[in-house]
């Protein structure tokens, strides 16, 4: 049953195995083991980002992709929701056809972005992936009539979803047990199922291609694969579970707007938490996502602190200065590129 | 014995077409202000228009050359060039801040000191910046593309927030120096001083960057390099050394665009580096990986056609740009003159 669900891929470390188990208890119950507003929005975002990071390691760690446009298709998802909801009004079935929708115009989009540009070298398609997600961001921001421009739109989402409902009077664990809850549910069940597809991809034998196609192309395609199509594969599938877990971004924060999904600091986001969790394991998106979230909720605390207790001493305060928290994660970044190439995981991994 | 069979070779003249064919690049930049011209109701707006798409392109011109030229010689591509522009600009805005009686006063003289002063300390800053970055970001990962992608996308994310750190997160104002403030009229249009000034200076270098490249021993080991590597060290030039060289002048250069680009913009914020990147980066893949001249030639374009485009229909300028590298990719999947081939 495990083995099924896993794949066959397990964490093959005690210490990974513990943080991972650690994340999943945490998450499936987060509503009862850290009750508040604030620690929710965290738990929803870190399950989120789990799904989306996990389907940009499935282009960057197991295709060797670099694309900078993964937060278009997120937008997409998001987008479809919306869009949905507001001309089909509310209901369970709006917000199906949305994310479906959404999620076949990202495989559409991602389909002809890959057979555009993947035949040229991966830098190419770096650089041309970031103008067209720029170009993206633009158009969705000025297209004000349509997408409600920067300002974004706000979902309506069936009332069973809301805060206004409540199953049952008494609180269960001292914690209400309302719509917001449910909501809470549909997103962590849906990253987790998202997750477990995405395991199951990288283990079948498609995923072991496209690890050979990373490793080494030239040679992948001596053997006989089609390293375009292979690759073109990867990408659309990694841009249907963008768009679904953009989906479930836009339900759970009933809201949609360009900062949220499109930016490319979301997109920076992404790559800071692959490459710091572990490229080419999946199981680094896990610990990517939540260290990243966990920092960029919590550390800036943490470093308010830091800087009163510095203010004596030049700049240091500056370097401290709460809104700088991305400089460090930056460092971070730079420094596992280098040293620790196979990020937190490879890490664990490595010593067991 | 039969005889040698008669062999008279004849030879045919290049037809006009193929004639042509080497210029096309070059043609395509008269070609859209042509176009522009027939879109353009007004002719005054036009030629502002024109005026201003020149300026831009030149500017981007100046950021991009560094890119292109680095990629062509050593096969790295720097994410973390925008982060030159930013840093560039922010000196050079510092500086002319510091000089207000310089920048103030309505001499000609004096208001162009200044500049010389801005823009000499920006290059300076940024000189150094790249040798840095070149030793601490770029060295470590020669031959890995994934890896140059990103860490030097992380140089940037650093830099961006290190800018943050000594400026402060507010954007400054600037105003140009005082003899280049205002418009002169000419055939009823009015054309901002700066931005001829700006055409002029973009003029110059170029040509200065193709002197040095066609007519200078160093020129010739940069293209030698772009074109073959390995053969140039095998003839005994260390390629290292003047990878280095070009990095930095490349660096150099970034600083001096967002100099020039703050004073067209009249402000700086830390974000300003990434945003140009990405035009930097559309005229880098249509000119053709490692062509200076195929940069100049894109630039101008990208410049010229987001300046239209703004006028003609606001909402679709950088999605403009796009459609414009997608045909050119069409064309030419290796951009417009792809000097990199063996690679």
């Amino acid at each position: 049953m495990l083995y099924r669900a896993l794949s066959g891929d397990f964490p093959r470390s005690v210490v990974l195995s513990v943080v991972l188990l650690a994340i999943l208890v945490g998450l499936a119950f987060a509503p009862f083991l850290f009750p508040g507003t604030r620690s929710l929005e965290t738990a929803a975002r870190i399950c989120i980002f789990i799904a989306l990071v996990a389907s940009y390691d499935l282009m960057l760690g197991y295709g060797g992709i670099v694309s900078f446009a993964h937060t278009v298709f997120f937008g997409i998802g998001a987008y479809g929701v919306a869009l949905a909801t507001a001309n089909l009004g509310r209901g369970f079935d709006a917000l199906l056809i949305g994310s479906l929708t959404g999620a076949v115009v990202a495989a559409v989009l991602a389909l002809l972005v890959a057979l555009f540009s993947l035949r040229v070298r991966a830098i190419f398609f770096a650089m041309i992936t970031l103008a067209v997600a720029s170009a993206v961001a633009v158009l969705v921001s000025q297209l004000s009539s349509i997408t409600g421009g920067e300002d974004g739109l706000n979902l309506l989402i069936p009332r069973e979803l809301t805060p206004a409902v409540k199953f049952a009077e008494e609180r269960f664990l001292g914690v209400r047990l309302n719509g917001k809850l449910l909501n809470y549910y549909l997103v962590f069940f849906g990253s987790l199922a998202l997750f477990l597809v995405l395991l199951r991809v990288v283990n079948s034998p498609f995923g072991r291609v496209l690890q050979a196609i990373r490793e080494n192309d030239f040679r992948a395609e001596a053997i006989g694969y089609r390293v375009v199509i292979y690759r073109t594969v990867a990408t659309c599938i990694a841009a249907v579970v963008a768009s679904l877990a953009g989906s479930l971004f836009a339900i759970w924060l009933r809201y949609v707007g360009p900062d949220t999904t499109l930016s490319l600091e979301i997109m920076i986001d992404i790559l800071l938490m692959v490459v710091i969790g572990g490229m080419g394991t999946m199981y680094g998106a896990v610990i990517g996502a939540t260290l990243f979230v966990i920092a960029q909720n919590y550390l800036q605390n943490l470093m308010g602190a830091a800087s009163e207790m510095t203010a004596a001493v030049p700049l240091l305060p500056h370097l401290l200065n709460p809104d700088r928290w991305l400089l460090w994660l930056g460092v971070l970044f730079v420094l596992s590129v280098y040293f620790f190439p196979t990020g937190v995981v490879g890490r664990l991994r490595g010593r067991a | 014995m039969t005889a040698a069979p008669d062999h008279t070779p004849t030879m045919e003249r290049l037809t006009l077409a193929q004639q042509i064919e080497p210029w096309i690049p070059a043609l395509l930049v008269p070609a859209l202000i042509v176009l522009g011209f027939i879109a353009i109701p007004a002719q005054s707006s036009w030629l502002t228009l024109t005026v201003s798409g020149l300026a831009m392109g030149m500017m981007i011109f100046i950021m991009a050359s560094g890119l292109t030229v680095v990629f062509g010689l050593m096969d790295v591509i720097n994410f973390g060039h925008g982060a030159f522009v930013s840093v560039g600009a922010f000196v050079g805005v510092t500086v002319l801040l510091l000089l207000p009686q310089l920048t103030g006063a309505p001499s000609l003289l004096a208001n162009l000191l200044a500049l010389v002063l801005a823009i000499a300390g920006a290059v300076v800053a940024t000189a150094l910046m790249g040798w840095g970055f070149e030793r601490v970001i770029v060295m470590p990962v020669y031959g890995a593309h994934l890896k140059q992608i990103l860490v030097t996308m992380g140089g940037l994310i650093i830099a961006e927030q290190l800018i943050l750190v000594i400026w402060g997160p507010d954007e400054i104002f600037l105003t140009r120096p005082e003899t280049l403030k205002g418009a002169v009229t000419f055939m009823g249009a009015a054309i901002e001083k700066y931005r001829l000034v700006a055409v002029a200076f973009g003029l110059v270098l170029f040509a200065a960057m193709i002197w040095v490249l066609r007519s200078t021993r160093i020129g010739l080991i940069v293209r030698a390099g772009v074109e073959n590597g390995e053969m140039v060290e095998a003839l005994g030039y260390r390629l290292r050394v003047v990878f280095v060289l070009v990095f930095v002048a490349g660096s150099a250069l970034a600083g001096l665009g967002g100099v020039m680009w703050a004073l067209y913009q009249e402000v700086v914020t830390a974000h300003m580096g990434q945003e140009i990147l990405i035009l930097v980066f559309i005229v880098v893949i249509i000119g053709g990986l490692g062509s200076v001249e195929g940069c100049f030639i894109g630039a101008l374009l990208v410049g010229l056609l987001q300046n239209y485009v703004a006028f003609l229909e606001p909402k679709l300028a950088l999605v403009s740009n796009i459609g414009l590298m997608m045909i050119i990719l069409l064309w030419r999947p290796q951009g417009m003159m792809p000097v990199v081939k063996a690679k």
